[in-house]
């Protein structure tokens, strides 16, 4: 019965997002003043440029990426970026011309979003989480990315507390190029892992 | 637990839905759901473990049929209600209609009794545990042997975390697995890697 009367009678999701915001108010949470400053965080300063800035100084100063790979929550610490309590550990994963890394969440939908940006839709879909970890070559494809055959594909599944980014390869044209005009290349999809540059 | 949130290697799905510049938010409410699932977090109404379990509780239909942003507020208004901060019914008359929220919780578990400390380069096995509870072990690798190719610091111990027992923190490691030998003759050749806490695994030989 429990089930019936839900599927019929469900409040449109808009309305149970006020429904929950209404009853912390209520009680004096300032839940209103909390959603305005959590949501610019996520909209304006969570974006997938700080983690074009990463790559663009790694690409640029060999003692940063040494560091960066080391220890890479010190050095995005470094460059004045945050990153969550939860996010104890920053895995950078080097790509190269032989490999490529793919990071994901098959659990839910984890990512290093205050470096990386908000995940986008589809890596949160079932779709993704599904099949990236058993179809990585077929799904890349899918994607827009054909990787030749002898390219190693290491798929990442971000399931503790450990966040990862890809570190991509430089394209050989940006060679010399300033840090700034390199960090306009890098995209979000390349620090996921499911383009190239 | 063993639910449909368990997705790597499921068979049957499409395509990825992949668009260019794909967002993240596709309405205001998502953003807000975001948001205020977060500033329970901040305010210490529940903790994200226990906010990832909450999520895979959802009844299975519920849970395959909503969109990212409604499990969220699931999850949000699940625990609330557990928690007392507020009642259903008060959801209920505030929204004007039914509020679903998830299934009831099974007990949690402390850390595994003997625990190793393991080197990168260590051939390890995930333990064949069938946990009722909150976990962070994906079943495609339940029983499988792998690499150690990276170590966590400590992290909390998410089979206790998300039940409130007490428990030591305890780190991963990042276990290097072919997917040849996950799926037999069903995958396409890569390495996949998963960061597996202490507790879930043991010395291979």
């Amino acid at each position: 019965m429990e089930q019936v009367r839900a599927v019929l009678n469900v409040a449109p999701v808009e309305r149970r997002v006020d429904a929950i915001q209404a009853a912390f108010e209520a009680r004096g949470m300032k839940a209103t003043e909390a959603v305005a400053e959590l949501s610019h965080l996520a909209e304006e300063e969570w974006i997938p440029r700080n983690g074009a800035r990463v790559v663009a100084k790694a690409w640029t100063d060999s003692e940063f990426k040494r560091r960066l790979l080391a220890n890479g929550r010190a050095a995005v610490l470094e460059l004045g970026l945050s990153m969550p309590k939860h996010h104890r550990h920053l895995v950078v994963l080097e790509n190269t011309a032989k490999v490529q890394n793919v990071i994901c969440c098959t659990l839910c939908s984890c990512t290093a979003f205050t470096i990386i940006g908000i995940p986008p839709d589809w890596y949160k879909d079932l779709e993704y989480r599904a099949r990236v970890v058993r179809e990585s070559r077929t799904v890349l494809r899918e994607m827009g990315l054909d990787l030749p055959a002898d390219t190693e594909i290491r798929v990442w599944d971000t399931t503790a507390d450990t966040r990862y980014m890809v570190l991509p390869e430089q394209p050989a044209h940006t060679l010399g190029w300033p840090e700034d005009k390199l960090a306009d290349v890098v995209t979000r999809d390349a620090l996921i892992g499911v383009a190239r540059l | 637990m063993d639910g449909v949130h368990d997705l790597g290697g499921r068979q049957g799905f499409g395509p990825v839905r992949y668009t260019l510049n794909a967002p993240g938010f596709h309405a205001r409410w998502e953003v807000r759901a975001n948001s205020l699932y977060s500033f329970a977090v901040r305010s210490g109404i529940f903790n994200m473990d226990e906010y990832r379990h909450a999520i895979e509780r959802m009844e299975p239909r519920h849970y395959l049929g909503a969109s990212y942003y409604e499990r969220t507020l699931t999850s949000l208004a699940t625990l609330c209600v557990e928690k007392g901060v507020f009642t259903r019914e008060e959801l209920e008359q505030r929204a004007e209609g039914a509020f679903p929220l998830a299934g009831p919780s099974k007990p949690g578990r402390g850390n595994a009794v003997v625990r190793e400390r393991f080197q990168p380069g260590d051939r390890v096995r995930v333990r064949m545990d069938f946990v009722p509870g909150h976990i962070r072990l994906p079943a495609y690798i339940r029983g499988q042997t792998g690499v150690v190719v990276g170590e966590s610091p400590a992290y909390p111990f998410p089979d206790a975390h998300a039940h409130g027992v007490e428990a030591q923190d305890e780190p991963t490691y990042d276990v290097r697995f072919r997917s040849e030998d996950l799926w037999p003759n069903g995958a396409d050749s890569a390495l996949v890697h998963v960061g597996v806490f202490q507790s879930y695994l043991e010395r291979a030989g």
